[in-house]
């Protein structure tokens, strides 16, 4: 299972990103959240959301094995064995694993929680198997 | 401080000066947040008779405890000044992602005092703060200010900017913000080029406690599942505000040549469903909403994008000018964003500029040649410039129609269409008695959003003057603007339907604080009565006077339209103010009775009566 977002139809609320923030860190910050919203204003005038595909990439790089896949089949960082050396962050082709040591003692990133789909409005967001999204 | 910023930040700019204290603890249990903090800062800051534009004038930028957070359109941030538009209380609302950048800086408040000796802008990161040079922005757009400040700090500061409008102190000049957000109404953005401040950038990281997370969680799942299992989400996310440009036209209530007539025979080519379809390329919505009545577009004649058209500016540089193309629209709302001015007082003056060229009360000695009819787009482009630079007849028109008309006279002042000097927003009030009761007695002049009240009419008669239209007023305006006060949208409960109560729970696992719909009702009707008394210590000799609408509503009735020949009577005009008078607990002059002040918690004001 992943995450898939359909740019065209993101308003730029940023519901998600505070939704993601409670579930990863039970805090309220969008500066916390495993997703992106980059705007393009005032030319072209659309909003890209940045989701994180599960690749894997993430975890392949990381010397200490933090990151692991969940029941979910997300990768998630587990905390006590996150360094902060920033490999992941370097691999990671969709910009959405974040390491940010004046923000947490860990690096963060999509566990697949889906409360980004519960709070978007729009329907942006969806949770599905990748063979279900190709077909 | 659950649910807080936190502090308030202070920032003198005469000395240059900065500080940053905690909120207080009592204007947090009297007046919660937003635009609560608003007024109450502007009436026990403010001098008496201070000047709108001179330096004992503040303004006032406020988040909500629900600002921010996991709410549905938690994207509301109040400004609230002495207006130099009406010489009275102005707090006008932003959407966009201010509100939320600020509450993520530890700031509830932002209080700009003074004026600075040369333009600055103010920029926050967290906990630092500080004034710097802002020449090399200064005179430049709103939009193009924001873009640079984009480029040279990051995406993630959010701007707020005033445009030439504001620097050259039109009274309705604007705060824009987000490439299309404005705080629009009441010359907020004259009072902050006043003070020299072009801008204020500000991003924060900072985390935001709640009192009951796991409370807050569940309640802001609970708000946003009923927005989302709406019957009316759809339409709206397609249409946002524009969604009642067609039902207005075809009750009379869209603004047509200066508020002559409520239908426009051009009308069909600006509807929600045209405009959608013709220019509309992004939705684009405040922070966290699940229904952005934000639409952006792309104008293919002009070569530009805007966001907007909303549905007032439709009506006012629309069909209250005469002009019958959406793409011609959206380029003049454009112009206003770009200079920094309120389309929808902009559009009024304009309205009554055509009417005084059509009637022969200004020539084309006055226009400086421009055909000043109705329809003429270039005409209008023209003068938004002229306004938002005070050059030739925008230097009168800058100054809103109640001040234009009174300087130009020969019987102009009767078309002026205002309440207390605010140029009265997209609803055309002729026999539609709710809805000019509340344009009438609005507490920053004739503005729609306090108490919505056109459908109402439609509703129960139009012609009514009962009691009963008037206790809805009064509950509408105590209860709408708590949403303004929370720092969140009031649409999701207006448009979506959602029940209110859902909102108890969530402001309660928020703050901490359990309050009931009975008791926010009585923090709203404290802050109304609050504002009522800035207006009567600011104005000598405010009263009844000042409540009544323009003439053109009890004197002059539509020759057009579904309204043609529809007018409500100066003596139901008075009737609906004695009625509102005495539900308010006012004294027939429309002031507050002690007792009434003592009931809400003001005691201490009546001792100024």
């Amino acid at each position: 299972m992943r995450l898939y977002a359909d740019s065209s139809k993101c308003c730029g609320c940023s519901a998600c990103l505070v939704a993601c923030s409670l579930n990863l860190f039970e805090e309220n910050n969008p500066k916390k959240a495993a997703l992106r919203v980059v705007p393009h204003f005032p030319e072209p005038g659309n909003y890209e959301l940045k989701v994180c595909t599960q690749c894997g990439e993430c975890a392949q790089v990381c010397p200490t094995g933090a990151i692991q896949r969940n029941e979910r089949g997300a990768y998630f960082v587990d905390a006590a064995l996150c360094d902060l050396c920033g490999a992941c962050e370097t691999v990671c082709p969709e910009g959405v694993m974040f390491v940010v040591p004046e923000m947490s003692e860990h690096s963060w990133k999509c566990d697949l929680c889906g409360d980004c789909v519960l709070v978007c409005g729009m329907n942006v967001l969806w949770i599905a198997e990748p063979s279900t999204q190709a077909a | 401080m659950n649910g807080y910023g936190g502090s308030i930040l202070r920032v003198n700019l005469t000395e240059g000066k900065i500080t940053r204290l905690p909120t207080p603890a009592d204007v947090i249990r009297d007046y919660i947040g937003g635009r609560g903090f608003g007024a109450y800062f502007l009436y026990h800051e403010v001098p008496a008779h201070a000047d709108p534009l001179g330096p004992e004038n503040k303004l006032i930028i406020s988040t909500g405890p629900l600002s921010g957070l996991m709410i549905p359109g938690a994207g509301k941030c109040d400004f609230s000044t002495k207006s130099p538009l009406t010489g009275g209380y102005a707090g006008s609302s932003l959407g966009g992602l201010f509100t939320a950048e600020m509450k993520y800086a530890g700031i509830d408040s932002i209080i700009l005092e003074g004026i600075s000796p040369k333009p600055v802008y103010l920029f926050i990161d967290d906990r630092k703060a500080e004034l710097r040079d802002a020449s090399e922005y200064w005179g430049k757009g709103s939009i193009t200010v924001e873009r640079m400040f984009k480029e040279q700090l990051g995406e993630e500061f959010q701007v707020a900017v005033i445009g030439p409008g504001g620097e050259n102190l039109v009274s309705y000049a604007s705060i824009n913000h987000d490439y299309g957000r404005e705080a629009g109404r009441g010359g907020v953005g004259a009072v902050m080029g006043s003070k020299r401040l072009k801008a204020i950038v500000l991003h924060g990281t900072q985390s935001v406690q709640v009192a009951d997370l796991a409370g807050y969680r569940q309640a802001g799942m609970a708000l946003f599942k009923a927005c989302k299992d709406s019957d009316g989400l759809k339409p709206w996310q397609d249409y946002g505000t524009t969604i009642v440009t067609s039902w207005c036209d075809e009750v009379g209530a869209l603004p047509t040549r200066n508020f002559s007539a409520g239908s426009f025979e051009g009308g069909p080519t600006l509807y929600g469903p045209v405009m959608r379809e013709q220019i509309v390329i992004t939705d684009k919505g405040c922070f966290g909403c699940p229904s952005p009545c934000g639409k952006y577009s792309r104008m293919k004649r002009y070569g530009s994008t805007v966001e907007g058209p909303e549905y007032e500016t439709i009506g006012m540089l629309g069909s209250n000018l005469g002009i019958a193309d959406i793409q011609d629209v959206a380029q003049a709302n454009l112009l206003c964003d770009e200079l920094g001015i309120d389309t929808i007082s902009a559009g009024s003056a304009i309205g009554w500029a055509m009417e005084c060229f059509e009637k022969g009360i200004l020539t084309l000695e006055d226009t400086g040649g421009l055909e000043l009819r109705f329809g003429n787009v270039p005409a209008v482009f023209e003068l938004l410039q002229a306004i938002a630079k005070r050059q030739g007849l925008g230097a009168l028109l800058s100054q809103g129609v109640k001040a234009a008309a009174k300087q130009v006279g020969k019987g102009s002042e009767k078309f002026a269409i205002h309440v207390k000097g605010m140029e009265q927003s997209a609803y055309a009030t002729h026999n539609a008695t709710a809805m000019l009761l509340a344009y009438m007695t609005c507490d920053v002049g004739a503005h729609h959003n306090r108490s919505w009240a056109i459908t109402y009419d439609l509703q129960v008669g139009r012609e009514l003057v009962v009691p009963e239209k008037v206790a809805r007023i009064i509950w509408l305006q105590d209860f709408r603007p708590m949403f303004d006060v929370f720092g969140t949208c009031r649409l999701q409960w207006v448009e979506l339907g959602i029940d209110r109560e859902l909102y108890v729970p969530a402001l309660a696992a928020v703050t901490g604080v359990q309050r009931s719909w009975e008791e926010l009702e009585m923090v709203g009707a404290r802050i109304w009565n609050l504002n009522r008394m800035f207006w009567i210590r600011e104005n000598e000799g405010f009263g009844r006077e000042w409540d009544l609408p323009a003439p053109r509503f009890y004197e002059e009735a539509p020759k057009t339209g579904v309204t043609a020949g529809q007018i409500t009577r100066l003596e139901d005009v008075h009737k609906l103010l004695d009625m509102y008078y005495e539900q308010r607990g006012w004294s027939s002059n429309g002031i507050p009775t002690p007792a009434t002040l003592e009931k809400l918690g003001l005691a201490e004001l009546a001792q100024t009566l």
